[in-house]
């Protein structure tokens, strides 16, 4: 047991992530590229809500920024990826800076109805403003990144375009996923789950909550962003629906279907819905009822989650091996 | 300066949908108030009265009076349907994390759009003014149909109805009571749980009322729910989440902000009521006329 712990499963995952366009399908490189990139939105959700407790109703915004972000500069400005991609981070950092601000000065419910409520003037911004976001036609045709460097590369050297880019995005993501992963093992990742547990002794013991809520929520925001600012370019174009209030509870969905209790209970959520909407959607045109469906299930029967149900399973197996 | 009769056919038309937002509001704030539940599947259940609505008069269309049978049918066929949903599924959320009670009414929101597809499909459907007011009149210089002249004055018949049943009846009481503290009211021996079931029938019957009664005016098309719900959000968000006044107000300053905003900003009138409520939010997170929730 002891001996698997051990095994460098973040690295590991890495390398079986990278090693999907070898099968050979551009459909799994497909599927494998979106469920990369929603992991690290999902992910990145979760240090607002499985670490700090704060229920984010509105983070479409912030993807939705990094997304225009990354795309508007590429296409509109040519600059690079190397400039564009980090740009997302920022600039959607720099927006739930300022929405944040007011956002950690409302609890609970007022909370999610606020962050709702910006998301949404994002979203009236993104869909009417014709002259810069393309308005309710959105912003297609987003170049992707100039990996000619890659056809160098041994092994993966001769495989498309979209494949590199899918490299290039595990190689980042998991950069990201090992940011966020040092960021809740800090200090301050203990410091959000306190504020998480009890607020009020959080305060009792000197603990500006206010503060660490913002932070949170900036980083939060940046790390979504930056899922945005891939998945414009994966997705050749930018659209308004990338924030309306839908997207944002999409995301959480996935959260808390893999076990927001759990690091990568979030990118397991999004694995797993994003394959099952590709299985069902070609069956049936439903697969709003079948979410539905699954998303009651889940919270009747599973409230911690795929990871959550499984952790509960294995605890009950070793206790049951120790009897 | 535009025309007077101008502003104020635009005033009136925004007086007319504040009306239909009121109807359905008020239901989302009554269940807010007391059960502590934002409601995502109350614009589907506005949705489920259009349609309902619809299917009753395409039944009985020859019937002069269909429609008003279809309305009152729809808004019961609605509540039914609430009173299932809470009996048998969200009551056994409450005291859980607010999350899981917004994740299961928009997990709701998906089916009931899904199951509209399946049984109405994915047209438009329209139903006809009622036969006995399908006419228009002039007033100062602006055409009135009288199903617009009608829905101005349910509108705040309803608000003085409830009112007055929140203020003069026993069940009234209770249902404030329970919103102040339902462990006392418990404590005192009223049925809290039945109180609570009846809540959100009362609250899906007015939400499938205003479907319903909008099919004369609007299309009942795929979406209605998500947009509608949107729209009672920012209502009740400005006027005070639970307070009844508050969402009248509300859904006079929505309709109003809407209407004129248009002229000001022709694109971006939506923003305008989006910023609105974002201040109301930063400035008095229980709304205009709400008060703060206890913790």
């Amino acid at each position: 047991m002891s001996a698997l712990r051990r095994l460098p499963w973040g690295l590991l995952g890495v390398l079986a992530a990278l090693s999907v366009p070898l099968l050979g399908s551009r459909f799994y490189t497909f599927v494998a590229t979106d469920v990369a990139i929603m992991a690290l939105f999902a992910v990145s959700l979760n240090l607002l809500l499985g670490y700090t407790g704060l229920v984010s109703f509105g983070h479409a915004a912030y993807f939705g920024v990094g997304a225009y972000t990354t795309g508007l500069l590429m296409k509109m400005a040519g600059v690079g990826f190397t400039l564009a991609f980090p740009a997302a981070g920022l600039l959607a950092g720099l927006f739930a800076l300022v929405f944040g601000f007011f956002c950690v000065r409302v609890t609970k419910i007022y909370f999610a109805m606020l962050t709702l409520a910006f998301a949404q003037i994002v979203w009236a911004i993104c869909f009417k403003w014709n002259d810069v976001t393309g308005g309710d036609q959105g912003m297609p045709e987003i170049p992707y990144p100039d990996l000619a460097w890659m056809e160098r590369l041994p092994l993966v050297g001769d495989l498309q375009t979209s494949d590199h880019f899918y490299l290039l995005t595990v190689v980042l993501v998991g950069v990201c996923f090992w940011l966020l992963r040092r960021i809740v093992g800090s200090p301050f990742g203990r410091i959000l789950t306190t504020i998480r547990e009890n607020p009020e002794r959080a305060e009792f013991i000197g603990v500006h909550v206010g503060r660490w809520e913002l932070i949170a929520f900036v980083l939060s925001g940046a790390f979504a962003g930056l899922a945005g600012g891939l998945f414009g370019i994966f997705n050749r174009g930018v659209f308004a629906d990338f924030v309306y209030w839908t997207k944002s509870s999409e995301v959480l969905i996935m959260a808390i279907l893999g076990g927001m209790g759990y690091f990568y209970g979030p990118a397991v959520g999004a694995l797993v819905l994003l394959v099952l909407n590709q299985q069902i959607t070609s069956y049936t045109e439903y697969w709003p009822l079948v979410l539905g469906s699954i998303l009651i299930v889940l919270l009747f029967a599973f409230p911690g989650g795929i990871v959550g149900a499984l952790d509960a399973g294995r605890r009950r197996l070793a206790r049951l091996r120790r009897a | 300066m535009p025309a007077p009769s101008f502003l104020f056919a635009q005033a009136l038309s925004g007086l007319t949908a504040a009306m239909f937002l009121f109807l359905v509001a008020s239901g989302l704030s009554l269940i807010f108030g007391v059960l502590r539940v934002l409601n995502f599947a109350h614009g589907s259940f506005y949705m489920v009265g259009a349609y309902l609505a619809w299917q009753i008069v395409h039944w009985f269309g020859r019937d002069p009076a269909s429609f008003w049978w279809a309305a009152v049918g729809a808004a019961v066929g609605v509540a039914l349907l609430g009173g299932v949903v809470e009996r048998v599924l969200l009551r056994h959320l409450y005291g859980k994390e607010e999350l899981y009670q917004l994740l299961f009414t928009y997990a709701l929101v998906l089916i009931l759009s899904d199951a509209a597809k399946v049984l109405w499909g994915t047209g438009q459907l329209s139903v006809s003014r009622p036969p006995g007011i399908a006419g228009a009149f002039r007033f100062l210089d602006t055409t009135i149909p009288y199903y617009n002249l009608f829905i101005l004055l349910l509108g705040p018949a309803i608000a003085l109805g409830f009112w007055l049943m929140l203020g003069r009846t026993r069940t009234g009481r209770f249902i404030r009571a329970a919103a102040l503290d339902r462990e006392m009211l418990g404590a005192l021996g009223v049925n809290v749980s039945r109180l609570y079931t009846g809540v959100f029938v009362l609250g899906s019957f007015l939400a499938g009322l205003g479907g319903a009664l909008v099919t004369p005016v609007k299309a009942i098309v795929p979406g209605m729910d998500v947009e509608i719900i949107v729209e009672a959000f920012i209502v009740v968000v400005i006027g005070g989440l639970g307070s009844f006044w508050g969402t009248f107000l509300g859904a006079v300053i929505y309709g109003q902000v809407l209407s004129f905003g248009i002229l000001v900003f022709p694109r971006f009138s939506i923003f305008s009521v989006f910023a609105l409520m974002a201040v109301v939010l930063i400035i008095r997170p229980w709304g205009l006329l709400g008060r703060p929730l206890k913790t």
